[in-house]
């Protein structure tokens, strides 16, 4: 799936993005050219032998070939973040007649924002893995089947997600500190924080109201929001009605993306200490209870993923690249009938690739590992999905 | 501004798309011949020849689109939205054909993921060749962006260079399954080389023809004085190597014709290439004028020079790691 999506990103720049490529084509084209040769190739073409060439190399060029697709795989990350970071928090470019020209590429790689977006989405990528995992082997526990893989993959899941869980707390409370300073509104979205001149309430739940400028049904936890971005009790930061109405970004969508994402979030702590705190009892494998819940659990960081992206991206809004070009004036010159009628097909065919994809690997899962987990050689399966066959 | 980089870059991207039509070309035959199979057994052989390549193929058309962004963004921002509908069917067919590789080896009825296999791999190609055809035809531009409407790439030439374009790939892919495989599908595929080399070298026939007749400045490029003694080189040695892969292929050859058939396929785009540089969108923008900032063309130009020797060191590596026959008894994945 990595290089089919790959083609779309790259070439929709162009069919629906024109004139943001026209705009800053210069500064973001060549991080995207950096990710597709020090990456994406290396990634693709040592897939083929990690996926056909068990029995063809070496046994250490083997393991090489599987380092080698992680390391292309998080140079992609490096470079993707590093272009939407640059469009959040944009910085050594000058412009002249609209369009960005390079000045310092350090600065522009490097931008201040990105090395707080790389941690989050690289650690984000391991606990969404660490979850699917975790839940896999839970439900072999369960059934009874495939039991020492089972146990090996709970022990590996937890071991990581405990970890790195409480570490993305933390990233993400740096990373939120970072963004009150660069793109506060976002920030006064996130909190639906409305009145810069009082300090902030941390809002478990409110109904915000974009044409009164205020909140319903407000439950909170007072002054919790300067706690947490100022770290004062009363300090104060930016609220939604310091700039026009045509400069905030939609309140609800954002408020609210970010309030699942940190609600799985949160349940992921938990689970995962939870986890750690019964295989350090030495009963995590008979605590029925808990693994009945993790075996249900392997969405959870896909949606808190997908969540945070439409919290950063939709918390931009309206600009596509921060205070450099809005978002209405990005667009291709292609009808509005074209554009819909393509995005339906797109929705159609994603929904076809993700409903089979889902089907087979429910029934791969449900099949289970083949040989055994102390190591049989050269029997077992060594392209994954191919064991869901027959 | 630097005017040495501007042909640079054009000479990059234009080996990365060279490099995306063989490559793919041949994987994307290999689905135009998908239907010609007797058996889905035959078709698992003809998949499994190209299972451990087509992800690493399709990486360069990846490159030929970041490299139009990376150092012509004003020719990537005309030529998208002027092909919108092609480009877009283009990439649905390619996640479709994409995917029916994976899930067409856990199904338990092959049959629907062939279909798509099929159709995939024949809409990616036809699509790719509408949108050369277009673009040699011209693009209309106003202000820097593309002026024209959804379907002006609609032509009657720019689809004939679509059919082109799957004839072409299926004399790809036939002369690779001669290559990489044995018994049936091998003799089957010797007799579609044929069929597809006839139809190929009708097509090249044709645009070579009409482009002249329809375009005076592509006229004007081959038939000038003196330009026609360097040229006329060209169309003889396609001759000669469209004689050559049949001669081979009646000889019982495996490896030459699918060689030849990349000489072909060079032949071919080095004609392209004459009749219109140094337009990268006929007949108003040139690559200087749709060139990056210089200092975005160095910078990235300095990671390419760095990179692109790797790259191809190691997609060298894997055709040679699964060089040879692929055999009955192994398993595809």
């Amino acid at each position: 799936m990595g290089v089919v999506s790959g083609i779309v990103l790259s070439y929709q720049f162009g069919t629906n993005w024109s004139r943001f490529s026209v705009a800053v084509g210069n500064v973001i084209g060549p991080l995207i050219g950096f990710e597709v040769l020090s990456a994406f190739f290396l990634e693709a073409t040592f897939l083929g032998v990690l996926l056909f060439g068990f029995n063809k190399v070496p046994p250490w060029l083997y393991v090489l070939s599987a380092v080698v697709v992680a390391i292309g795989t998080s140079m992609s990350a490096f470079w993707i973040l590093s272009a939407n970071s640059w469009m959040q928090t944009p910085v050594g470019f000058t412009l002249k007649d609209g369009v960005a020209y390079p000045a310092d590429w350090i600065a522009i790689i490097f931008n201040p924002s990105f090395p707080y977006r790389f941690a989050h989405m690289l650690n984000a990528a391991y606990l969404t893995t660490g979850f699917v995992v975790l839940a896999v082997g839970a439900r072999y526990l369960i059934a009874g089947t495939h039991i020492e893989e089972g146990r090996i993959m709970l022990r590996m899941a937890i071991a990581l997600t405990a970890i790195l869980a409480p570490l993305q707390l933390v990233i993400g409370d740096q990373h939120g500190i970072n963004t009150l300073q660069y793109q506060p509104i976002k920030i006064a979205a996130i909190e639906a924080h409305w009145d810069g001149a009082l300090p902030g309430d941390f809002y478990i739940f409110a109904w915000p109201d974009e044409k009164a400028g205020h909140n319903w049904f407000e439950l909170s936890i007072p002054k919790a929001a300067s706690l947490i971005l100022t770290h004062r009790m009363n300090g104060l930061f930016p609220g939604l009605n310091s700039v026009p109405a045509s400069e905030r970004p939609p309140v609800k969508l954002v408020f609210f993306s970010f309030r699942i994402m940190l609600g799985v979030g949160l349940f992921m702590i938990a689970a995962a200490l939870m986890g750690a705190f019964l295989w350090w009892r030495s009963t995590l494998f008979e605590s029925r209870w808990y693994l009945r819940i993790m075996a249900h659990c392997w969405w959870f960081g896909f949606v808190a993923v997908i969540a945070g992206w439409v919290v950063t991206e939709s918390g931009r809004q309206p600009w596509i690249v921060h205070n450099v070009l809005r978002t209405a004036d990005a667009t291709s010159p292609v009808p509005g009938a074209t554009i819909a009628g393509t995005l339906a097909l797109f929705v159609v065919a994603y929904g076809v690739v993700f409903w089979f994809g889902i089907y087979y690997i429910n029934r791969l899962i449900a099949q289970g590992p083949q040989g055994s987990a102390a190591g049989d050689g050269g029997k077992f399966s060594r392209r994954p999905i191919s064991a869901a066959h027959s | 501004m630097e005017w040495y980089l501007p042909p640079i870059w054009a000479a990059v991207i234009g080996i990365a798309v060279a490099m995306y039509v063989i490559l793919d070309g041949f994987d994307l035959g290999i689905g135009i011949l998908f239907p010609f199979a007797q058996s889905e057994t035959e078709r698992d052989q003809m998949m499994r020849s190209i299972a451990p390549f087509w992800d690493g193929n399709e990486t360069w058309l990846v490159l030929g689109g970041a490299g139009l962004l990376v150092a012509f963004p004003r020719a990537y921002a005309v030529v998208m939205p002027a092909f919108y509908l092609p480009v877009i069917i283009m990439l649905l067919a390619l996640v479709f054909r994409g995917i029916a590789f994976e899930f067409r080896t856990v199904s338990r009825s092959k049959t629907w993921w062939s279909f798509a296999f099929i159709a995939g791999s024949t809409l990616a190609a036809f699509a790719q060749g509408v949108i050369l055809g277009g673009l040699v035809q011209g693009v209309a531009v106003r202000d820097g962006g593309y002026a024209g409407g959804s379907f002006d790439w609609a032509t009657p030439f720019a689809l004939f260079c679509g059919l082109a374009l799957v004839a072409g790939y299926a004399l790809l892919g036939a002369t690779w399954l001669v290559m990489k495989c044995e018994g049936a599908v091998a003799d089957r595929a010797r007799a579609h080389a044929k069929i597809a080399l006839a139809a190929v070298l009708v097509c090249m026939a044709v645009v070579s023809l009409w482009t002249p007749l329809a375009e005076p400045r592509i006229a004007a490029r081959w038939f000038s004085l003196p330009n026609f003694y360097f040229l006329w080189p060209v169309p003889s040695v396609t001759a000669l190597v469209a004689f050559a892969i049949w001669h081979w292929l009646e000889r019982g050859r495996d490896v030459p014709p699918f060689l030849a058939a990349i000489a072909l396929f060079l032949l071919g785009y080095l004609g392209l290439v004459i009749s219109n540089f140094p337009y990268l969108v006929p007949p108003s923008l040139t690559i200087w004028d749709t060139a990056a900032a210089p200092a975005s063309q160095i910078f990235m130009l300095f990671g390419t020079l760095l990179l692109l020797p790797f790259v191809l060191g190691y997609v060298v590596f894997v055709y040679w790691l699964f060089r040879g026959k692929v055999r009955e008894g192994e398993s595809y994945h």
